[in-house]
């Protein structure tokens, strides 16, 4: 069952630029389990529409099967929402962009859902540069089906069921840079400080934005011994740097020393401000940034924070040259080529 | 013995080498016989191959329209030694037998009820042409050239021809003629021609064309408004999205920004095809991808997805021999029940069953209105047969003032009069629900589509009654849905009759013949073509109204039998079945065969030589 969150609000909520509370961008009461972190990503989500004053109904927001896959449903209630099937939401999103190229499209997904089942449609999604924001909620195992070793388990990592996974885990984040994806970051359920602003920044990108969030299943994979527990995440998260959005309309104010850090103007004109603290990476090297994840994963350590950047992406619809008018805008006026056209066609087959 | 004598009614048949050019030059023989006034109907039987096996382009020439297989070869034109031995083996008594004799014929072969035509087309290529492409594509060339001679062709027809198919590459325009006439002149100094069967030009084709049925198809979807276009590469479908490209090319360019008004995505494979459809479809976009049996057999769980979430779904479906990889590059209509049921629990599909290109425009236009009308996948049937080969077909037409049926769908100002938007309440009492585009209002008409149960509201729930009420609403839609699909085509006999036959697709042609052949056998039948599933109530009400009905269908379980059955409760020995699953079309003379076999009293009588050359029209 899903509960529609009572309309009561207290008169004075801050509001945005469009007038909407925070509220305003929740969905229907959670029926996850108490303390999952997929409940806080959705606040982080919920946060960062907030801040950015997107309209709720010009994003859709989409995703495959699994206690992820249903978070949708408790953010973003005036969006339009689609659970399609176990694997398979990278599809339907590619197909839903080309029919409407002005919608923000949010993909949520889970480990499951995108590292086995839906490993080919994730791939090819990256490979197409689609202009999309795409969040795994990844807790190392299958929640919904009750907590089976997913694919992005670490080997040796031991769910609630107590048997260590034997095989190697696949990361998310250095498959996608090697599969030439434009917007790669990694963060952690309970770190809203690092996790809203990387929302933000992903939304402005133009292209594929993947952001993979370490997020605890309480119920199945919170024990002693997990690679995926709060505990285990908050003693092993290594930040690439501290990540600071500003919206294009606003100022930056000059709290930043200078030299400190770097300043990236993203496609919508909205600027990141990184500071960084691992002196190695360079986010805007591709291979810099692999480098970087396979030596914090030797090191048992989780690389979290902006991973990768190219700015200057391009994606889909510009590889395509289609319209710049929504597709599902067009009319008979502009599709049809009318009964002379035919004629003549008829002629040419004579 | 005697030689079979023919004007305007035969078949031809040409054993080739595939990847050694025969095709256009075949195409040019059975273009030539269609200007000369005559109908044709050409079809490809090809190996799944790309170079060195054997292929066969089999032309039925007929005055009377037949456009049919008939069954058996009257003209074997045989350049391939790889299946000589079967290919002479197929000519009809008093047949003829046209051979490349640069190598003589193998003495077993020889047939002495045949007439044995040699043409040593290697060794006038080798002696007229140095470089081996040239001396391999003309060799083709001259024995169309050679066939004009011995069939009283109309030689103007196929120089004009050539003119017309290497148009802006003119260079080439005076080789082929050259070939063309080294065949003929070869032919007239060494034959008594023309030889008994001969083409002469007529007036039976009028304002016809010449066209394949996934070609049609893909304009069907360019007139029809589709926009998004997600495929997979498979045979025999991939021409519906080439020809899609082709026009969308030409037609569908933003005059002002030279930007596409069309998006076509090569998909990963299958799944993730018509799952962009779907997503493509939910956003209000027309889309539409094509595919042939294994791609149908992965489709299945979105299909159901876009059945039970209420999705327009385009789905062209281009049959090929199954099961599994099957005869690839041969034709069955085998998909039947797969798509009909196609996805697990309780569905059922809208099918459209085209039997011309002229159909495959009008049905493959028709399907986005359908879908979006009906708010649920339409799959339409062809084959390979249809889409693959040249059909002579009625000129495509498009009325100008038709506008898209977008169906029910509400816009920013339907929902501020609304109190409440339920997406899948039936207030019409149609079964069919009103929906949303994503992005039309700030406040209303959002909601989450899904494949869980949800109320009428489309909030999850997994109460039982509100499950059964939707699952109900969707048989009431069903019952709508008779109302919108293309009807019935019924053919009389003009007597009174307690038999039938019933077909659907390409059986059309051979089907019609058949009939033909059984009249004069004494037997006349009424026929129905159904043209879509669910079956409205004429097709119920035929069926009632006879004792017996030939079920005719390519494939070997009777599938459209089985499906008539489940609808209407039928016994089984109400319903014969007239099957051909060999991958062939199914020919006149098979269907002939099989009904009379069936029928009470009667006792086979295969078909004289006689009877069928006065059969087919001499
Ligand atoms: C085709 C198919 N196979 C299996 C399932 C069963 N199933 C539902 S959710 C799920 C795994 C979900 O795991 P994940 O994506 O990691 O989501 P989580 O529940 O962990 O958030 C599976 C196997 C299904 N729904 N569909
Ligand atoms: S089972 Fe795990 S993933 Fe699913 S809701 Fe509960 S805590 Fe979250
Ligand atoms: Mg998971």
């Amino acid at each position: 069952m899903s509960y529609q969150i009572p309309k009561f609000r207290h008169p004075d909520l801050p509001v945005n630029e469009l007038g909407y509370t925070r509220a305003d961008y929740e969905g229907a009461i959670s029926t996850l389990c108490a303390g999952c972190g997929h409940d806080s990503i959705s606040g982080s989500i919920v946060r960062a529409c907030h801040e950015l004053n997107l309209e709720p109904h010009r994003i859709a927001k989409l995703s495959g099967i699994g206690c992820s896959s249903k978070a949708p449903t408790y953010f973003l209630g005036k969006s339009h929402g689609f659970n399609s099937v176990h694997g398979r939401m990278p599809s339907v999103v590619t197909g839903a962009a080309m029919g409407n190229r002005d919608l923000l499209y949010l993909g949520v997904s889970g480990d499951g859902d995108t590292a086995s089942i839906g490993m080919g449609q994730f791939a090819h999604a990256i490979r197409r540069n689609l202009n999309m924001v795409y969040i795994v909620m990844n807790n190392g195992c299958y929640g919904l089906t009750k907590g089976q070793d997913s694919a992005t388990a670490d080997e040796g990592s031991a769910s609630k069921k107590g048997d260590p996974n034997p095989f190697s885990a696949i990361d998310l984040p250095g498959l996608a840079l090697q599969l030439g994806a434009t917007f790669v970051a990694r963060s952690f359920s309970g770190d809203k400080g690092q996790l809203v602003p990387l929302i933000k920044a992903a939304m402005s990108h133009r292209g594929f934005a993947l952001i993979d969030v370490v997020s605890p299943c309480v119920t199945f994979n919170n024990n002693a011994g997990s690679t995926k527990s709060y505990e285990f995440v908050r003693e092993h998260a290594e930040a690439t740097g501290t990540v600071d959005f500003v919206p294009m309309r606003e100022e930056i104010t000059a709290h930043y020393a200078p030299g400190t850090g770097t300043e990236v103007t993203l496609h919508d004109g909205s600027v990141l401000h990184l500071e960084k603290l691992d002196e190695e990476l360079d986010p805007f090297d591709r291979l810099s940034a692999m480098v970087a994840i396979e030596k914090h994963r030797a090191a048992g350590e989780i690389l979290t924070g902006l991973i990768y950047i190219d700015k200057d992406s391009r994606d889909l619809h510009d590889v395509l040259e289609t319209s710049r008018r929504p597709l599902n805008t067009l009319t008979e006026e502009d599709l049809c080529p009318g009964n002379k056209v035919l004629a003549n066609i008829n002629s040419s087959l004579r | 013995m005697q030689s079979l004598q023919s004007v305007n009614e035969f078949v031809i048949k040409f054993a080739n080498v595939n990847g050694t050019g025969s095709a256009s030059a075949n195409n040019l023989f059975a273009k030539a016989i269609f200007r000369m006034g005559v109908p044709v109907c050409p079809k490809n039987i090809f190996p799944s191959n790309i170079q060195g096996l054997p292929t066969w382009y089999e032309v039925r020439v007929s005055e009377r329209g037949y456009l049919g297989r008939r069954g058996g070869v009257d003209i074997m034109l045989s350049v391939n030694p790889q299946s000589m031995p079967q290919d002479i083996r197929e000519v009809e008594p008093g047949g003829y037998f046209i051979y490349d004799n640069t190598k003589p014929l193998d003495l077993r072969l020889v047939r002495n009820d045949v007439n044995i035509i040699g043409l040593p087309l290697t060794r006038i290529c080798n002696d007229e042409y140095k470089d081996p492409r040239q001396r391999q594509l003309f060799k083709n060339v001259i024995y169309v050239g050679a066939l004009a001679a011995l069939l009283d062709m109309d030689f103007a027809v196929l120089t004009g021809l050539v003119s017309d198919q290497f148009k802006g590459k003119d260079k080439l325009i005076l080789p082929n003629i050259h070939a063309l006439e080294l065949g003929y002149q070869y032919a007239k100094e060494n034959f008594a021609c023309p030889i008994g069967v001969r083409v002469r030009t007529a007036d039976k084709v009028g304002d016809k064309v010449l066209l394949d049925g996934n070609t049609a198809l893909g304009l069907g979807a360019i007139y029809g408004g589709a926009t998004v276009a997600a495929w997979y590469p498979i045979t025999p479908s991939t021409s519906v999205v080439d020809a899609y490209e082709k026009y969308a090319k030409r037609l569908r360019i933003d005059p002002g920004t030279g930007r596409k008004n069309y998006a076509i995505v090569q998909a990963e494979d299958e799944l993730a095809a018509i799952g962009m459809v779907v997503g493509a479809s939910w956003n209000g976009a027309r889309a539409f991808t094509a595919t042939s049996g294994p791609g149908l057999s992965l489709m299945a769980e979105f299909l159901g997805l876009a059945y039970f979430a209420e999705i327009p779904t385009v789905l062209f479906d281009v049959q090929r021999a199954g099961p599994s990889t099957g005869m690839p590059t041969r034709t069955q209509q085998s998909d039947i029940l797969a798509a009909a049921y196609a996805s697990h629990g309780d569905t059922k599909q809208v099918l459209l069953f085209p039997s011309t290109p002229k159909e495959c425009f009008d049905f493959g236009a028709l399907s986005f209105d359908l879908a979006e009308r009906l708010q649920t996948p339409i799959i339409l049937m062809t084959d390979l047969d249809l889409g693959m080969n040249d059909n002579m077909s009625e000129p495509l037409e498009w009325d100008d003032e038709r506008r898209y049926d977008r169906g029910k769908v509400l816009n920013a100002e339907d929902l501020d009069r609304m109190e409440r938007f339920g997406r899948y309440l039936d207030v019409d009492g149609d079964g069919i629900c009103y929906r949303t585009i994503p992005g039309t209002h700030p406040e209303k008409g959002a909601f989450f589509t899904r494949g869980t149960s949800r109320d009428e509201y489309a909030v999850y729930t997994e109460r039982g009654e509100e499950y059964a009420k939707n699952m109900q609403r969707l048989l009431a839609k069903w019952e709508t849905i008779k109302e919108w699909v293309p009807k019935p085509i019924e053919q009389d006999c003009g007597q009174d009759t307690d038999t039938a036959v019933l077909y659907f697709g390409t059986s059309e042609e051979s089907a019609r013949e058949a009939l033909d052949y059984l009249a004069e056998d004494g037997l006349r039948i009424n026929a129905m073509r159904v043209r879509a599933f669910p079956f409205n109530r004429d097709v119920e009400a035929f069926l009632e109204r006879h004792e017996r009905v030939f079920v005719i269908e390519q494939n070997r379980d009777a599938q459209l039998r089985t499906l008539l059955m489940a609808e209407f409760e039928l016994g089984p020995d109400k319903l014969k079945s007239v099957l051909c699953y060999d991958g062939t079309p199914i020919s006149a003379r098979n269907i002939r065969q099989q009904i009379l076999q069936q029928m009470p009293g009667h006792n086979v009588t295969p078909l004289r030589r006689d009877r069928l050359v006065s059969a087919a029209g001499e």
